[in-house]
């Protein structure tokens, strides 16, 4: 079966992002199933690499990153670009700074 | 008053910020369900710096009246107790004493009677200024390293208590009916009344860490949720029927605003998830087990602050012009730099001027991925400086360069931008910034937590 490029907001039942404290923010990718979880892990494309190429980070400030097949789920850690609500913020809870991921594609067979 | 017998604690929580209402009629099928204990949390520092730095609280003084009087109206018929911590959202001695106030005020207005423990959490500036030569304060996470300058600029420390506070007031004064903490991690109240009661801290400080976010646990998301902690496993169950507890639900909740996924410190350790077991008991509920407890040695304790950093003054302006919108970052760069050259006489490092710019970057900034602008921007900007006077009176110098300034190929000549609201420069007060996040070591975990007991 041909595999076609699909961004992971198709893929993925939760795509967030959220303060971790005043200083941290964390994304998750949660996954509807374990299947769809290896899939995305197996296709190798989500990566420290490209987190750091999307979110301007380098890679050793990183603060957590990996699969978690207890939950199923992505779980990205980074420091926040500035402490929270201070000024010059653009986004107090971090809420809206998941978008990169979600237009992450994966290839992924057509429905 | 309801004990725990040796096989069972259950504990029933609310909401997850008290504050925000909740449905009582899932509150009261709950109270059917005889628990042990009421617990909620009001803490959060989500919402920002601006409750520790000036002493605003998260909500409005009349949500917390409607909130509290029903847990003490539950308190009352049942007798069993109500612990709340974090007061007012920042937990500071002053919040602590405004829901003192709020519990004794509903209390008089009622005719109810009952002991009530206050749990203070402001830490001694000194003592922070001593341990951070001792050695004994570390920043916690990506924060830069604490020095005295900053100790002295916040308005206020605290420290984020652990279970211990709330074991001592529980004990040490008979019949403790009502306690209000200071600043606490969220899963304390909970994780206290079960150790109290002797089940294990790891699988009471895990519940605790479900329950102090009320219902978020279930599917769809809600407020009212009941634990039963037992001997080697606990469950969790919402109280509204059209909500549900799962496996996947209960176990993806640890993500939620977490660092990392399965190992969640707080104070005196680490609850490690790693090898938890999650298994549906009923369609709505989920029993788990496995929860280990790593405690850490010394004891630590995160203390937070916040300072005020000048005030802000801002204006919002819509832009619509193709010509405009094209050459927008150019434009904004003279007009900034127009505004400065009109200031030369306040010195620059004592101000800044910053452009949001939505319908181009206003919510990534450097990290959007999208680069052509929209067909029309919304342009806020943002200056910050010593008085609220300068703040507005830079701001008022760029919005009339802004909306004056002429640019290449310019054929709108009478104005560049579309000003929705007065006061065209909205003066905001003052700004803060968090300037402690860092852990404490300490010897006693109760010894920083002054505990104050009355008879209301």
């Amino acid at each position: 079966m041909a595999l076609v490029p699909t961004p992971l907001r198709e893929i993925a039942k939760v795509v967030r992002s959220k303060n971790a404290g005043p200083f941290e923010i964390t994304l998750d990718i949660v996954f509807k199933n374990r299947e769809d979880f290896d899939a995305v892990k197996k296709s190798g494309v989500i990566t420290k690499e490209l987190v750091s190429q999307l979110y301007n980070v380098p890679t050793q400030n990183i603060i957590t990153f990996g699969f978690f097949d207890l939950v199923n789920a992505v779980k990205i850690t980074l420091p926040r670009p500035r402490p929270q609500g201070g000024i010059g913020e653009t986004d107090m809870h971090a809420a809206q700074q998941h978008v990169p991921l979600q237009e992450i594609r994966i290839p992924w067979q057509a429905v | 008053m309801a004990s725990a017998s040796n096989d069972e604690i259950r504990i029933l929580t609310p909401s997850g910020m008290l504050g925000y209402g909740f449905p009582v009629d899932h509150f009261k099928m709950g109270l059917a369900l005889k628990p042990h204990a009421i617990t909620i949390d009001s803490g959060s520092t989500d919402s920002g710096p601006q409750k520790l730095g000036l002493g605003e609280m998260t909500c409005s003084r009349e949500a917390y009246v409607k909130d509290i009087e029903v847990l003490l109206e539950a308190q009352q018929a049942t007798k069993i107790p109500v612990l709340i911590s974090s007061a007012g959202g920042d937990g500071t001695n002053l919040h602590v004493d405004v829901f003192r106030d709020i519990i004794v005020e509903i209390a008089k207005r009622r005719g109810w009677s009952f002991k009530l423990a206050s749990i203070y959490a402001d830490i001694d500036k000194a003592l922070i200024s001593k341990e951070l030569k001792a050695g004994r304060v570390e920043p916690l996470g990506p924060v830069p390293p604490l020095d005295q300058r900053e100790i002295d600029a916040a308005t206020v420390i605290v420290a984020q208590m652990g279970a211990e506070p709330f074991l001592k007031a529980l004990d040490e004064s008979e019949g403790v009916d009502v306690v209000v903490s200071g600043r606490s991690y969220d899963p304390s109240p909970t994780a206290a009344m079960a150790i109290r009661a002797g089940f294990d801290p790891a699988l009471a400080w895990h519940m605790g860490k479900i329950m102090e976010c009320g219902a978020l646990c279930a599917e769809p998301v809600g407020r009212n949720v009941m634990g039963y902690l037992r001997r080697d496993h606990f469950e969790i169950e919402p109280l509204n029927p059209a909500e549900r507890c799962t496996t996947a639900s209960v176990a993806a909740h640890t993500l939620y605003e977490k660092t990392h996924p399965f190992l969640l410190a707080g104070p005196g350790g680490t609850l490690d998830l790693s090898q938890c077991k999650y298994e549906q008991v009923t369609d709505r509920r989920v029993r788990v087990s496995g929860s280990k407890f790593i405690p850490s040695n010394p004891y630590t304790v995160k203390l937070e602050g916040a300072k005020t950093a000048g005030y802000r003054s801002i204006f919002i302006a819509g832009a619509r012009d193709p010509i405009f919108i094209a050459q927008i970052d150019e434009i904004l760069a003279k007009v900034i730099a127009g505004t400065r050259a009109y200031f030369a006489d306040v010195p620059e490092e004592t101000y800044q001027i910053i452009p949001h710019l939505y319908g181009k970057n206003g919510v990534m900034g450097d990290l959007e991925p999208v680069k052509t602008p929209a067909h029309e921007l919304c342009i806020i900007v943002e200056v910050a400086a010593a008085t609220q006077a300068i703040a507005t009176a830079v701001c008022n110098k760029a919005r009339t360069s802004l909306m004056h300034s002429p640019y290449p190929g310019r054929i709108a000549t009478a104005g560049n931008i579309a000003s929705p609201f007065t006061p065209l420069e909205i003066p905001l007060g003052q700004a803060c910034e968090f300037n402690v996040y860092h852990l404490m070591k300490i010897d006693d975990p109760t010894a920083l937590f002054p505990i104050r007991y009355e008879q209301v």
